[in-house]
């Protein structure tokens, strides 16, 4: 499989010159291989932003290293690095450059020097992707969030990223446009096999996803599957974590002595263990 | 209020004129500008007005529309009119009142000002009326750049103008989501007198221009990681088209030019 991304041992601190002083992200490595869907969660201030900072370039890290495609990332292949990533931004509106749909989506084209007729191509195919092609011509104040949100997906797509970043992509917008967000990003892994990287404090969304990341105070505190990440429990409601309802529903059945056996992280789990968890006595 | 103002405001069509590339109606406007200043008798200042009603029946925008959304220039022409026909003491007196002698020069003058100030309001009007704010923009970029060479920053400006168009109305709704947020706290932005008003719109703007400020960061932030950097190297996906219809709109003029030249006196 191929490697994405990979951090390695990396550290940044925001005051590098003041001794002691905190670090925003701490010696955090992880990798990410082709195709993958990789959560990273953490409550404020955990570092999950700067680490995407770090990501795209926008900060280089004191110590370590970060590869994209297998090449270290450095001032000098920035650019040809921004291209092959790319990001969705929290704020619908404060990421939207051009005046309609399709000028937005061919804002990254345009500054990559990508000819008209390729261009025109590019911008209807990623359009059609997050089914955005009937809105070409609409002001981006005549969307809806999840829309505005699909469009910057499509002027992402329309370079044909490696890597998806979602920076808190979902946490303006309304469940609806939650939903319709959430559910582009995952066709669009299917179809075309769309590495994705999603910075998040919504737990549903994190479910979405093969592994999580589990950041705290800039440290990695654990990494694994939804599963293994959501069984810690207690101690992710102590960061300032929720649990999935599926999971805090589970742990109030067993504490009023309903028989439930491990964790869920669906509700449909959750209902499929409870009408059949009398079966085997 | 705002309904009815139209300066600025562009009203989508598929005219002769809407369709015009914004390159050649921008001329068109400039040179127009110039050209209004040929006119110096009855015959010429007819012609100017009726080649302005022309131009106003191929770009389909209904004349009630057109002077209902200029009513304050309007007054204003009115206004200048009546300042030429009072104070203006030439010619023939072709009215006595006794206390008022209007002059014939005067209404000459009077009539003849008020034409050239309305065609420019109609002619401009119209170029916006039938242009998108991006269109202008494009166009304006393309006629500037010769003067790169001078290092004037064309594209910097011009993809400045498009994101301050762009974010007009984001910053609107801003507003009106503040207001509604500090008329729910009590503040009174509609009574009382000038002062209290006055003093009432500081805790709108504090808000409007932090979040302002915020948004300009995010977006650089994102620009940056969409990778712009500057025009250099950069590829258009705007791409304007000169047609015949263009040429032929120029040429129009140009025939006007010479029509005006022969018959001024």
């Amino acid at each position: 499989m191929n490697e994405i991304l990979s951090f390695n041992n990396v550290s940044f601190s925001y005051t590098p010159d003041i001794k002691d002083s905190r670090k925003a992200v701490d010696n955090v490595s992880f990798s990410i291989n082709e195709g993958e869907w990789i959560a990273i969660v953490g409550h404020n201030g955990s570092g999950k932003s700067t680490l995407v900072k770090l990501v795209c370039g926008l900060l280089f890290p004191q110590d370590g290293e970060i590869r994209v495609m297998q090449n270290v990332l450095t001032e000098d292949n920035l650019w040809e690095t921004r291209s092959s990533i790319g990001m969705v931004f929290q704020n619908p509106d404060n990421q939207f450059v051009g005046a309609t749909v399709q000028d937005d989506v061919a804002f990254a084209l345009e500054n990559n020097g990508v000819p008209f007729e390729d261009m025109v191509e590019r911008v209807h195919l990623s359009l059609k992707q997050v089914k955005m092609d009937n809105f070409l011509n609409h002001e981006p104040h005549h969307l809806s969030g999840g829309q505005k949100q699909r469009v910057a997906i499509a002027g992402a797509l329309a370079m044909r990223p490696k890597l998806l970043i979602l920076d808190e992509s979902t946490s303006m917008l309304d469940p609806q446009g939650r939903e319709e967000v959430l559910q582009t990003v995952q066709t669009l892994r299917d179809e075309i096999g769309l590495t994705v990287l999603s910075i998040t404090h919504d737990v549903e969304e994190a479910l979405l996803a093969d592994r999580i990341l589990f950041m705290n105070a800039g440290k990695k505190y654990a990494e694994g599957t939804p599963q293994e990440i959501f069984a810690l429990g207690d101690k992710l409601v102590e960061f300032g974590l929720e649990l999935p309802f599926a999971t805090r529903m589970t742990n109030l059945l067993q504490s009023e002595g309903v028989q439930l056996v491990g964790q869920h992280m669906t509700e449909e789990e959750l209902v499929n263990d409870l009408w059949t968890s009398n079966f085997n006595k | 209020m705002m309904e009815k103002m139209i300066f600025g405001r562009y009203i989508p069509g598929n005219s002769y004129v809407h369709t015009l590339d914004p390159r050649s109606k921008l001329v068109f406007v400039f040179a127009f500008i110039i050209i209004v200043f040929l006119a110096n008798n009855a015959v010429t200042y007819a012609l100017l007005l009726a080649f302005t009603l022309l131009v106003v029946l191929l770009s389909r925008i209904r004349l009630y529309f057109l002077i209902n959304g200029l009513k304050p220039v309007i007054l204003l022409l009115v206004f200048t009119f009546i300042i030429h026909i009072l104070f203006t003491r030439e010619g023939d007196v072709i009215l006595d009142l006794g206390f008022l002698k209007i002059y014939e020069e005067g209404l000459k003058q009077g009539i003849f000002i008020s034409i050239r100030f309305l065609v420019l309001v109609f002619m401009t009007s119209i170029l916006t009326l039938t242009t998108s704010p991006i269109s202008i923009t494009d166009g304006i970029e393309v006629l500037l750049n010769p003067l790169k060479k001078v290092k004037l920053p064309v594209h910097e400006l011009a993809l400045m103008m498009s994101i301050a168009l762009r974010f007009i109305p984001t910053l609107m709704d801003e507003t009106d989501k503040i207001m509604k947020a500090q008329m729910a706290r009590g503040s009174d932005l509609s009574a009382g007198p000038m002062k209290d008003r006055i003093k009432a719109v500081v805790p709108l703007l504090v808000p409007l221009f932090v979040s302002a400020f915020k948004r300009a960061e995010d977006l650089a932030t994102a620009m940056e990681v969409r990778g712009y950097r500057g025009g250099e190297g950069r590829t258009r996906y705007r791409q304007l088209k000169w047609d015949w219809k263009d040429s032929l709109c120029l040429a129009t003029l140009v025939l006007f030019a010479v029509l005006l030249f022969i018959y001024r006196s």
